[in-house]
């Protein structure tokens, strides 16, 4: 990781799906992907303000729910929560690899 | 147990029809999130980490093995294969979607099951003894008052939106089962001098940020009073209960801060004068009574020769016995706990299939009849002697025969952060490696009757301060750290367990619970002092030294 | 805003309407208007009773959620509506006080819901003895349709004087 890297604040914009409720993240090729590795991450005021306003939209249009700006990592190109509870948003119950995004994607950080 | 006459069954199937429409109007927009979240929260609808939750009621812990199905039915159609059972008497499902929700509680209905109230600002699924009607030495089954409080509790209008969620709990045994003095109203049936049933009231227990144990505000309560003296509570609870903090709102907060003789006084003064206007009939408490008949029990020998040549035969079905076997009020029968703290699950976890399996054990071995306890754990609570050990085996093979039952594997534990949105750290990962470590069942008896009760968050759903060893997960500069607490009891001996001082990481916490352990077994006097006695004559200073001094 | 009066929705299935406002709601330093009917606050009401109450005009009192009408029992006689506040819809102190007004005063003036009105709480408030609420214009009058049918029968007393579900099951 650069020295550069570390003093970026980096943030993803997370919510849930308002019909299931599935973990969901403001993607870089779509609105929302459920893969945190397609995360468009932004790393200034401009970019999280962007995400906030796309977000604020997607409420108001019943898309999704709860939706909120979380600090994140990029280590070899692969985004990191900050938070053990992102973490597990991002992976599934620590318990339960069989269940959550982890069943499909092991690969997934934890 | 009890039936749904045409009057519950409407009352039910409208719920449903009501929130099948509120989710309507939420999908097209006509209500907000802000707006929705509490009706959906009173049919017990969240949304948590991964996804939406529901929990649903099983009213005083008792449940049919047709509803046992059911659940199984919605675990398999609309979840991932499996339920959690929580500390209050719930079933929990972790990944049912919103716009199924309504079929769901459709599907409950049929079976006379509900999300009613398991969360919100009301009245909540009200708790019992899981042994209730079978335990000997009862003065009388709770479960028709509970389910008397049930329906009138149910869409009450005037106390929908109390200052905080409002939690009743009723035993009928001396030996509390029930915890309530941990709870909102604690009651405790009681007969008096001419013999006639009663209730004596304990108000303001509760865990959570401050925990404290109920005080008694009435000795006798006249069962024809039941209801106006309850509503009596709560209506001064809803008037001068504190709605400017959240975590001073529940009643145990505005009984310590007002005290307990002037909260007593304004119950009585609005008893006196509203006495009379919940009508209970004789005749609908004979009516409710009627459902909890005793079964058609057998005359039995006290003892079966079978089981005890079983048991003289078969190590693993000692064991079982040994923990798992309670004494039944009638010869020849066995109260049977079935334990859902098998290694590697989660506690309180049961796929399906075990669900499908238990129900069927209880059809054929138990009288139709299952309880749900809060400790995680499953009730048979019918079971002849002489079919212990095919009960055994068919526990066995369903996974469901763990041999554990109040010992230290035996763990209360709340889903913590791999599930919950208000969880501040893991409680599951924990609580598996507190089993590995202490897996040898010689160790187990070592240490004898243990309570570890384990939440990953200051809410305390995993009711730390009343176990014996108490943890509480927290977060500390985004780290998950554990607290310990030590001496709690939440039994008629209830007591608030004492923070034993700094937390530990997660790679250091069951290494301190095993120092406590260590340093019980060789403070003991004998083999017969249990933890909690010993802990309660030696105090927690010489733990405090073990844990902290050689650091 | 609109009024919407609900009184007579229970007892004989009538769809709630939208009515007239007739009330003046009067700030605590403003001049009473001659003749009309006003709605003060409960501060104004202890500090100006005597000349309230001999107005020649109906009065109505307007109570925050943690003014119990208990405070006002003796004069209820000389008022004709109590307008109860529900600053935020958690704050439920406003149904026990609505019960307090019917079943303990005997209160049969106008008990009107104002503030944070929720279309799924209109079922309760109505048999806590509410029987008319100030909601915004684009309030939907379906709640109020809906409030009258969502529940056929009910397990407790309430003010509405419909019976109870026990009362049905023995007669």
């Amino acid at each position: 990781m650069s020295f550069y890297m570390e003093l970026v604040d980096m943030k993803v914009l997370t919510a849930n799906r308002l019909d299931d409720g599935a973990v969901v993240y403001i993607g870089k090729a779509a609105p929302w992907v459920e893969d945190l590795a397609s995360a468009l991450v932004a790393v200034d005021a401009g970019a999280e303000g962007q995400l906030t306003e796309t977000a604020a939209a997607a409420v108001k249009a019943r898309r999704v729910v709860g939706a909120y700006l979380m600090p994140v990592t990029v280590e070899d190109g692969r985004i990191l929560p900050a938070s053990v509870r992102e973490r597990i948003r991002a992976a599934g119950p620590s318990n339960r690899p069989d269940l959550g995004k982890q069943a499909l994607a092991p690969a997934l950080p934890r | 147990m009890y039936r749904y006459d045409e009057f519950d069954q409407q009352a039910v199937d409208e719920r449903v029809a009501q929130f099948r429409g509120q989710v309507g109007r939420r999908l097209k927009g006509e209500l907000t999130e802000d707006q929705f979240k509490p009706l959906r929260l009173m049919n017990g609808l969240y949304l948590q980490l991964h996804a939406y939750m529901l929990r649903v009621a099983i009213p005083y812990g008792t449940l049919s093995p047709r509803q046992m199905h059911m659940l199984a039915h919605i675990a398999r159609k609309y979840d991932k294969g499996y339920g959690h059972f929580t500390t209050r008497q719930n079933i929990q499902y972790n990944w049912p979607r919103l716009v199924d929700t309504p079929d769901i509680l459709a599907d409950l209905a049929t079976v006379e099951m509900h999300g009613i109230q398991t969360s919100g600002n009301c009245i909540r699924n009200v708790t019992s003894d899981p042994f209730a009607g079978v335990a000997a030495g009862e003065v009388e089954d709770p479960r028709p008052w509970c389910e008397i409080i049930r329906q009138w509790s149910t869409f009450h209008p005037e106390f929908s939106y109390l200052p905080r969620k409002f939690k009743i709990a009723v035993t009928g045994s001396e030996h509390d089962r029930a915890a309530i003095k941990l709870h909102d109203i604690g009651i405790r049936v009681v007969r008096n001098a001419e013999g006639e049933t009663g209730f004596e009231f304990w108000v303001g227990g509760g865990m959570g940020r401050t925990p404290i144990i109920a005080k008694k505000i009435k000795d006798f309560v006249p069962k024809a009073d039941l209801l106006d003296y309850a509503t009596a509570c709560l209506r001064v609870y809803n008037e001068l209960g504190r709605r400017d903090n959240i975590y001073k709102a529940r009643i145990k907060i505005l009984v310590h801060e007002m005290g307990l003789e002037k909260y007593s006084a304004l119950v009585d003064a609005e008893f006196a004068r509203s006495r009379g206007t919940v009508k209970l009939p004789d005749a609908e408490i004979a009516r409710i009574q009627a459902y909890f008949a005793p079964p058609a029990y057998e005359a039995l020998p006290a003892t079966s020769t079978g089981f005890e040549a079983h048991k003289f035969e078969d190590k693993g079905f000692r064991a079982f016995v040994r923990t798992n076997v309670h004494a039944h009020k009638v010869p020849g029968y066995a109260i049977v706990s079935v334990s859902l703290k098998a290694p590697g699950i989660a506690p309180g976890d049961a796929s399906a299939d075990q669900m499908d399996a238990v129900a069927d054990i209880a059809e054929r071995y138990s009288l139709d009849e299952l309880r749900v306890t809060h400790e995680q754990n499953l009730v048979l609570p019918n079971v002849k002697l002489d079919d212990l050990y095919t009960v055994w085996q068919q526990l066995s093979a369903a996974g469901l025969a763990s041999a554990n039952i109040g010992l230290i594997s035996d763990i209360i534990c709340c889903p913590g952060l791999d599930y919950c949105d208000l969880a501040n750290a893991r409680s599951i990962s924990i609580a598996d490696e507190l089993q590995q470590r202490f897996a040898d069942l010689e160790r187990q008896y070592a240490i004898g009757n243990l309570k570890i009760k384990m939440s990953g968050c200051i809410n305390a759903c995993g009711h730390h301060h009343v176990g014996h060893i108490g943890i509480l997960g927290v977060d500390k500069h985004g780290k998950e750290f554990y607290q310990l607490q030590l001496g709690g009891s939440g039994a008629e001996d209830a007591s608030i367990g004492q923070v034993t001082g700094t937390g530990f990481p997660p790679e250091r916490i069951v290494g301190a619970v095993e120092t406590v352990i260590g340093t019980y077994l060789s403070l003991r006097h004998g083999d017969a002092e249990t933890f909690l006695d010993c802990y309660r004559r030696v105090g927690l200073a010489p733990f405090k030294a073990a844990l902290y001094e050689a650091r | 805003m609109k009024l919407v009066k609900n009184a007579s929705l229970i007892a004989d299935g009538r769809k709630a309407s939208v009515v007239e406002n007739d009330w003046t709601l009067v700030d605590d330093d403003a001049e009473l208007p001659e003749g009309k009917a006003v709605v003060v606050s409960l501060a104004r009401f202890r500090a100006e009773r005597d000349k309230l109450v001999g107005r020649n005009a109906p009065l109505g009192l307007r109570l925050k959620s943690n003014e119990a009408p208990a405070s006002v029992a003796d004069d209820l006689d000389r008022i004709a509506l109590v307008a109860l506040e529900f600053p935020i819809f958690r704050d439920g102190r406003g149904y026990s006080h609505a019960v307090q007004l019917r079943q303990r005063f005997g209160f049969d003036g106008e008990v009107r819901a104002v503030g944070d009105v929720l279309w799924d709480q209109i079922p309760h408030m109505i048999r806590c003895g509410i029987d008319s609420f100030e909601v915004g214009d684009d309030f939907p009058l379906a709640a109020f349709d809906e409030a009258a049918t969502v529940f056929t029968r009910h397990y407790q007393p309430d003010t509405t004087g419909r019976p109870t579900i026990n009362e049905l099951r023995h007669g």
